[in-house]
């Protein structure tokens, strides 16, 4: 199925167990949202947002969709830049 | 290096604020020039860094994610992370070092003293090691 593409399109984000409304959780304070809640031996966070893939296109990706293998997850400041 | 990591079974993610509109400008107008057939890994957005910033890496001021690494394992467990501000990168080398110690660890339960590189001695934890390091550690 193509999908359809316009300019804009919302991406899920963060997927927190804390803002499932599934699991019963009222809706966070935005600053409980944007506190780091990773650590070293800790769960990773799983999130679904939209890629760019070579040779696929554009792609909804979830990291969960990853799990069972390593995974080097990297944050960089922005495309075109210099370092 | 991107080989070595698959060769490793590790999947890399990359991750801006850009959007995928512009992952896809310069993957094609500058990245393929540098290497060859442009990025092979998933490059990911980050509307508002609001990924970033569950992460510990989102720059408010500068509204863009910093450079930060995370090595997640096979249960979904993080087991590293660097964040550098941007001025400078980093080095896929030691990356690569730290994915070889951490598969390691998972298979045997050997652990690694500071400075290991693949191929040199492991540690095996447990009462006949206390006070004997030196033995087997000598760098």
């Amino acid at each position: 199925m193509v999908e359809k593409d316009g300019c804009v399109k919302p991406v899920k984000g963060p997927l927190l167990p804390s803002l499932d409304p599934a699991k019963g959780a009222q809706a966070a304070p935005e600053k409980e949202v944007s506190k780091m809640q990773v650590r070293v031996g800790g769960e990773a966070v799983d999130f679904e947002t939209s890629a760019f893939i070579a040779g696929k296109g554009f792609q909804p990706v979830k990291l969960s969709d990853y799990k069972g293998k390593w995974i080097i997850l990297c944050f960089y400041p922005g495309d075109f830049t210099f370092v | 290096m991107y080989k070595e990591l698959k060769a490793l079974d590790v999947e890399v993610l990359s991750m801006s604020t850009d959007s995928r509109f512009v992952h896809k400008m310069w993957q094609e107008h500058e990245l393929s020039k540098m290497v060859k057939g442009g990025v092979p890994f998933p490059m990911l957005c980050d509307p508002g860094g609001r990924i970033g910033a569950i992460y510990g890496v989102y720059d408010e001021s500068a509204g863009v994610n910093i450079r930060g690494r995370f090595i997640i394992d096979p249960d979904f467990k993080i087991r590293a992370m660097e964040v550098l501000t941007p001025e400078v990168g980093r080095n896929p080398k030691e990356q690569i070092r730290q994915i070889k110690a951490f598969q390691h660890v998972r298979a045997t339960g050997e652990v690694m003293p500071s400075g290991w590189e693949p191929g040199q001695p492991t540690l095996k934890p447990g009462p006949d090691l206390v006070g004997k390091v030196w033995e087997v550690w000598k760098p």
